[in-house]
């Protein structure tokens, strides 16, 4: 075992990571620690844009900004939150364009923007041109251009390593005064424990997409962060609320960026019916994902489908230019072409939601700083990025959100974690802070052959929540996702790896990842099944509208503590959050 | 009354399945037996990948299979190997596009040192990318807004903004396979992305590095990076423009 002492250690080398870890490093001696190499996060494979007010093309303003995102998100968005992201969203556009991401331009040299769902001017009158972009490859660009400047600074990056535990003074369930303390990781190359002592960690280690079967999400994608918080007692906040993301490559659920219908794709059912004018009137097909989701859901339940088995809905850009896809599209067309054989230009493309974005995760304060509970900080714990809940995101997000979201709150987290790291000690940790890190790798190593294998229980995970928990839920189907899970766990506890050796060994990791995936998709469910209404991305038949009279609040997940009981015979106690609401009381939610 | 438009002529049929062996280089550098091949026959449908392929192996059949991937769909570079002796991604490489009648093979990516199965050590590759000084340097005082360039500025270095640093076409390269000091074409692409780009004030030092002894004259132009490239970056009219701009001593 190896043991190292940081200031500032950060968790994950996505968008987020790096953000934070280019204001970080130039305060604090700061290490990023990721099970991948930078550049294979998963914000690479983000398209579309990210949305600031810049007003480059059109008239727009960061307060329009801020009601779209409060409204997209069903007004379950903290809205002070919100206000800081879409008043920050502008110089976080600027400071990526002079950092060097080669945005698309206007005629007079300026950042281009285009229009993106739910993204409106005047409070939902019309669409408005807010997203600025880089063709069909944002993330790409925001991805390359966050590494060029850590290889610029210097950053230091301990790749493939991976985080398995995180370390603080105390049980923060419990005890007064708990501070972060450090992470145990697990290196890949070699089979290595590291021990990184540290003053602050950020949590920036992404989604857990992996919960689903039809997904956007990349395979690593397994809620890694959110899982070692819940198990170490901090608190995860409303994970019920998942994103479908309307445009999936059917039967692959491959992600087609809103982009294709931003620059003027038609949704159609098997009809060829433009079926969005019946569900959204203004915005159509731009409406927030949640509702074309549901939409295209609701068409192929209805026997509206197309294809042989009448079970996706087409994307139609044959009207638009083929010039015009080639400049604006050029990697969604190719999706299209590669995986499923269809020609954009003179065809159009078979797509069904997928599961795209985890709303909840590890709850902060708009300074990134992680909560114990609803009202109290852990110092030197911050989260940013698809892992946090900040919210700013609520029920639903908004396109293009994500991407704005890192930035703005992955530097902000970054710079309070140095400031706190200036001013507190390293803090001691006993002897064995390994162990359990250690325990729980040997016992998946060394168990006795078995029949069962780790794959098997991912797969039937993955489609009890495709069959359950999807865009439709219902209080029988979270029921059983929730038995299901329990007896999945069951397996999960006897269930052997094949590889026994030290050096990469990607059976153990996915064992790992796939205990996980478990945790965090009974908290879904669990969550789902105690919401008894349908917000933004959560939709219960049997509760087929919003209840703010009962459920305007954040739902907050614990971890329960030895000899506790939890809801439904799950290891899980839920509280609640209030929402901050500052300008805009909840209305119904038209489009 | 809604939008209606006209139907397509023919909807996706079933997706035929069959049976392909894959022949995979294993090295465990545990045990004493070497590179070797093993051969695994598994059943697979007609819009699998190789990636697909490769995790039924892993998954139901040798859990000790190792390679790296994340994305899955070609965005995030993981996953270069070499099928059936050219670099390609398993992810984006269709295995009905291939010679599903013969064992398909894959090895690890040539050229850099195999840590297991189709792991190579990424480091040496990394170190080159760096040596470039990837990044803009922009000189004089910062704007409070954006800087301007114009659509065609942007257009004149937006092909190597696509590179993934799959290492894919590096790794194709003869050169860098009999000399791992030459910095390879993808250092170069990345060089190119910012010499070429008007924001940036650095080109000179760049072309300087790229002037040196490993630099782009060890490039033979055998365009083995442009057909090995998974982004279709013209990797190879990249490294020329590099040249011609080294011989002008400017960009």
């Amino acid at each position: 075992m190896q043991t190292h002492n940081y200031d500032v250690v950060i968790i994950g080398a996505g968008g987020a990571g790096m953000r934070a870890a280019l204001e970080s490093s130039k305060r604090a001696r700061t290490a990023v620690v990721t099970k991948l190499y930078p550049t294979r996060s998963h914000t690479g494979a983000a398209q579309g844009g990210m949305c600031a007010a810049l007003a480059n093309v059109e008239e727009d303003n960061w307060e329009w900004h801020t009601y779209d995102t409060v409204k997209g998100g069903d007004y379950l968005v903290d809205q002070d939150a919100a206000e800081v992201m879409a008043k920050e969203a502008i110089d976080a556009v600027l400071d990526l364009e002079k950092m060097g991401l080669p945005f698309n331009r206007t005629p007079e040299g300026r950042i281009d923007q285009r229009r993106f769902g739910g993204h409106t001017r005047e409070h939902g009158e019309a669409p408005v041109r807010r997203s600025c972009y880089a063709a069909d490859r944002t993330g790409h660009m925001i991805l390359q251009t966050l590494y060029q400047n850590c290889v610029k600074q210097q950053v230091e990056f301990f790749n493939e390593y991976y985080v398995l535990d995180v370390l603080m003074t105390g049980d923060p369930r419990t005890d007064e005064g708990v501070r972060a303390a450090g992470v145990v990781t697990y290196e890949l190359a070699t089979g290595e424990i590291h021990v990184f002592r540290a003053k602050s960690i950020i949590f920036a280690s992404g989604g857990f997409g992996k919960i689903f079967k039809t997904t956007s999400n990349a395979h690593t994608l397994t809620g890694d962060g959110p899982a070692m918080a819940f198990r170490r007692g901090i608190p995860l906040e409303d994970m019920e609320f998942f994103q479908f993301h309307p445009t999936g490559l059917a039967g692959l659920g491959i992600l087609l960026s809103e982009a294709a219908r931003g620059e003027g794709g038609i949704l159609r059912n098997s009809e060829m019916e433009r079926f969005m004018e019946r569900y959204a009137p203004t915005l159509k097909d731009l409406a927030p994902r949640d509702v074309v989701a549901r939409a295209m859901a609701n068409e192929v339940r209805e026997g509206r489908g197309a294809g042989p088995k009448k079970d996706y809905v087409y994307l139609d850009l044959t009207h638009l230019e083929p010039a015009h896809i080639d400049a604006k599209l050029p990697d969604i067309t190719e999706f299209a072409r590669t995986y499923l054989g269809v020609e954009p230009y003179t065809d159009p493309i078979p797509v069904f939601p997928t599961a795209h974005y985890g709303m909840g995760g590890i709850p902060t304060n708009i300074r990134g700083e992680v909560l114990a509970n609803a009202t109290d900080v852990i110092p030197g714990m911050y989260a940013a990025g698809e892992t946090a809940c900040v919210s700013v995101h609520g029920g639903n997000r908004l396109g293009t959100n994500s991407l704005l979201d890192i930035n703005v709150f992955g530097r902000r987290a970054g710079i309070a974690a140095a400031e706190h790291a200036a001013e507190v000690d390293l803090p001691d940790l006993p002897e064995g802070v390994e162990t359990p890190t250690v325990e729980l790798l040997e016992r998946l190593r060394d168990r006795p052959a078995t029949e069962d294998r780790i794959a098997n229980i991912r797969t039937d995970l993955q489609e009890l929540m495709d069959a359950n928990v999807q865009v439709f839920r219902t209080e029988e189907t979270c029921r059983t996702a929730l038995a299901g899970i329990t007896d999945l766990k069951k397996r999960y506890e006897t269930v052997a790896i094949q590889d026994k050796g030290r050096r990469y060994n990607l059976d153990l990791m996915e064992a790992v990842e796939l205990g996980f995936l478990l945790d965090l998709a009974e908290i879904v469910a669990l969550g789902a099944l105690h919401r008894k209404e349908s917000r933004g991305g959560h939709f219960r038949e049997d509760f087929d509208t919003r209840d703010d009279a009962n459920f305007l609040e954040h739902t907050m997940a614990y971890r329960t503590l030895p000899g506790e009981e939890g809801a439904e015979g799950t290891p899980i106690r839920l509280g609640t959050k209030p929402v901050v609401i500052t300008r805009y009381e909840p209305k119904e939610r038209t489009f | 009354m809604t939008a209606v438009a006209e139907k397509p002529q023919a909807d996706a049929g079933e997706i035929p399945s069959f049976e392909v062996t894959m022949r995979i280089a294993r090295f465990t550098p545990e045990d004493d037996k070497g590179v070797h091949w093993e051969d695994f026959t598994v059943t697979m449908h007609g819009t699998d990948r190789v990636l697909d392929a490769l995790h039924e192996i892993k998954w139901h059949i040798d859990g000790s299979l190792t390679f790296r991937r994340s994305c899955a769909h070609g965005v995030c570079g993981s996953d270069a190997m070499r099928i059936n002796g050219r670099n390609r991604l398993a992810c984006k490489t269709l295995l009905k596009d291939l010679d599903i009648s013969k064992p398909i093979t894959v090895e690890p990516i040539k050229g850099l040192p195999v840590e297991k199965d189709l792991i190579v050590d990424m480091e040496p590759f990394f170190d080159s990318y760096r040596e470039v000084m990837p990044f803009l340097v922009a000189g004089g005082q910062e704007p409070s807004r954006e800087r301007l360039q114009s659509a065609e500025q942007r257009e004149r270095f937006d092909d190597t903004t696509k590179c993934i640093l799959c290492a894919a076409c590096t790794s194709s390269c003869p050169v860098f396979w009999t000399d791992g000091q030459y910095f390879g074409p993808a250092a170069i692409v990345n060089a190119h992305r910012f010499i070429f780009d008007s924001r940036d004030d650095a080109g000179e030092q760049r072309l300087e590095i790229l002037n040196s002894k490993e630099g782009v004259w060890r490039c033979r132009t055998t365009f083995n990076c442009t057909e090995a490239c998974p982004r279709g970056i013209q990797v190879t009219k990249a490294i020329a423009e590099v040249k011609q701009a080294v011989i002008r001593g400017r960009v």
